[in-house]
């Protein structure tokens, strides 16, 4: 079977020793999108990104451009193209930030200098801050850093795990807004949020998860404006 | 004052094949968290190689030392691939057991095929150079020199190649380096490797030092080098070296104006003493992160 689609996620499910995380969701992220996945906690959110990232054995079928993932090798996913900003940003606290960033060009080294400059001509922040110790960095720019590493490979794919988490409501409004700024550039992101507000803003398409199975999806407006999400995590 | 400069010089030599040692143990303990206590015996197979290199085919010094190197380095390849990774995820204790295992085969093996010491032959020409009244020989301006041009090399690789920032990366959040298409599995075993030539390196130079040649020199000079890792903080590279050479100055003081017999029990207090006001050694620091 073969579809137009960047990201195809077919009855994917998820066991952590006896523990079902994820229970035969399907999605799909065309070229270009941006597709958000919201849910409380333990919704199952983070295992899917890192069942698709390679970090967790699943079951189910996932595509990227078409090719059916099975390697549990995160390094061979990133090959492909799709990279994963993970939940709390695994930043190397004792690297420096251009340290960081070099790490992230690890499968793409081509090219380096041009992909530095776009970098930080997105996070103008880390420019002025490259040979610091990464661990000196607050919260928001740990979240561009993670951000910016994951750019660095030129991946097309990118998956972003709760990237607000942690940050006051500027910063936020920050993030969010160099995200729109990476999908115009044409890179298709898939973000996990807590913060449904700004997620469903921000996607073209999304969908609640619930207990690991998918109860919701839409566009980011129709969900923005079902009674249920209003009520359950927009807090109308 | 000229006794002194003799006594430095000989400070230097053995700090010098201390530090090539103890960088091998920080080096996998950074990546891994884990003391690899075959790398004493992984020294002392470095001098047996060279010895049995010798009697095969009779190369100068350079090229024993690059194939020697070589030779340890696949050793410890082999030693990570087939007793440690498969043991990455089982307790700890069970890599601590293995680790201690494997230098005990090797330690019995090199006993069975070699139960005596041997004598190292003469690889460097003897010539002796004064200056203004201090003895430095060949020998030990070269193991010196071999020594400190390794641990330069090593500084390099460690602070300024992407090898080297992957390793670090892999001591902060190994499961990260994976997500950014790293392949850490790699890096570890390149540690290993580099951390076994080091050794290798390290045990072809105490024979030609020293020019006796024993299975139990793992233990003997092995563990020392170990305790100057400690010393400095283990996992922290440049800590290695200090504790190395701090180790090497307080042994040759200590054979200097007591009897050799005290070698170790004044070793071993230091090591103890610093433990109790420095817990994580002299450079090292307690870790930020670990995954």
């Amino acid at each position: 079977m073969t579809s137009s689609a960047a990201l195809e996620v077919d009855q994917l499910e998820v066991c952590y020793g006896g523990i079902q995380a994820v229970r035969g969701i399907s999605f799909s992220v065309n070229p270009g999108e941006i597709v958000a996945m919201i849910g409380a906690n333990g919704a199952g959110k983070s295992s899917t990104l890192r069942a698709i990232a390679g970090a967790v054995p699943h079951a189910g079928v996932i595509r990227i451009d078409n090719q059916v993932i099975r390697t549990t090798h995160p390094e061979e996913i990133v090959r492909k193209g799709l990279s994963l900003v993970p939940e709390g940003r695994g930043i190397f606290a004792n690297l420096s930030i251009e340290e960081n960033l070099r790490l992230g060009a690890w499968t793409n080294r081509s090219n380096y200098d041009m992909n530095l400059s776009k970098v930080f001509g997105l996070f103008p922040r880390l420019k002025e801050r490259r040979n610091q110790m990464a661990g000196t960095l607050s919260g928001g720019e740990q979240q561009m850093l993670a951000m910016g590493r994951a750019l660095m490979s030129r991946s097309e794919i990118l998956l972003l795990d709760e990237p607000s988490m942690g940050l006051a409501p500027k910063l936020v409004r920050e993030i969010f807004a160099i995200l729109r700024d990476i999908n115009q550039a044409g890179v298709t992101l898939l973000v996990v949020e807590q913060n449904a507000v700004m997620a469903l803003r921000l996607a073209h398409r999304a969908c609640l998860l619930e207990l690991g199975a998918i109860t919701l999806s839409g566009t980011g407006t129709e969900l923005l404006e079902n009674p249920k999400i209003r009520s359950a995590y927009l807090g109308h | 004052m000229k006794y002194l400069a003799q006594q430095a010089i000989n400070a230097l030599q053995l700090g010098s094949i201390y530090a090539l040692i103890a960088l091998g143990y920080s080096m996998v303990y950074g990546v891994l968290t884990m003391i690899n206590f075959a790398h004493g015996d992984v020294f002392m197979l470095g001098a047996f190689f060279c010895l049995l290199l010798i009697a095969l085919v009779p190369v100068p010094f350079w090229l024993a030392l690059i194939v020697v190197m070589a030779a340890t380095a696949l050793l410890g390849t082999l030693i990570e691939r087939f007793a440690y990774r498969p043991l990455r995820k089982a307790p700890r204790v069970s890599a601590i057991i293995t680790a201690l295992g494997c230098g005990l085969v090797i330690q019995n093996t090199t006993l069975g095929i070699s139960p005596y010491a041997r004598p190292m032959p003469r690889l460097l020409e003897n010539a002796t150079y004064q200056f203004g009244g201090v003895t430095i020989t060949m020998l030990q301006i070269v193991i010196i020199g071999v020594s400190l041009g390794l641990m330069l090399a090593l500084d390099f690789l460690i602070r300024k190649t992407s090898f080297g920032m992957a390793m670090r990366a892999i001591a902060s959040d190994r499961a990260m380096v994976s997500l950014l298409g790293i392949p850490a599995n790699e890096i570890i075993a390149i540690t290993f490797a580099i951390g076994a030539a080091l050794g290798g390196a390290a045990g072809l130079l105490y024979g030609m030092a020293y020019p006796v040649v024993s299975a139990s020199m793992g233990i003997t000079v092995g563990w020392k080098a170990f305790v100057a890792a400690v010393i400095g903080g283990i996992g922290n590279m440049r800590g290695a070296v200090l504790g190395a050479f701090i180790l090497g100055s307080v042994e040759v003081m200590t054979v200097a104006v007591l009897p050799s017999t005290y070698r170790d029990l004044i070793s071993y207090s230091l090591l103890l003493l610093i433990l109790v006001f420095k817990p994580y050694g002299l450079l090292g620091k307690p870790a930020l992160h670990k995954a």
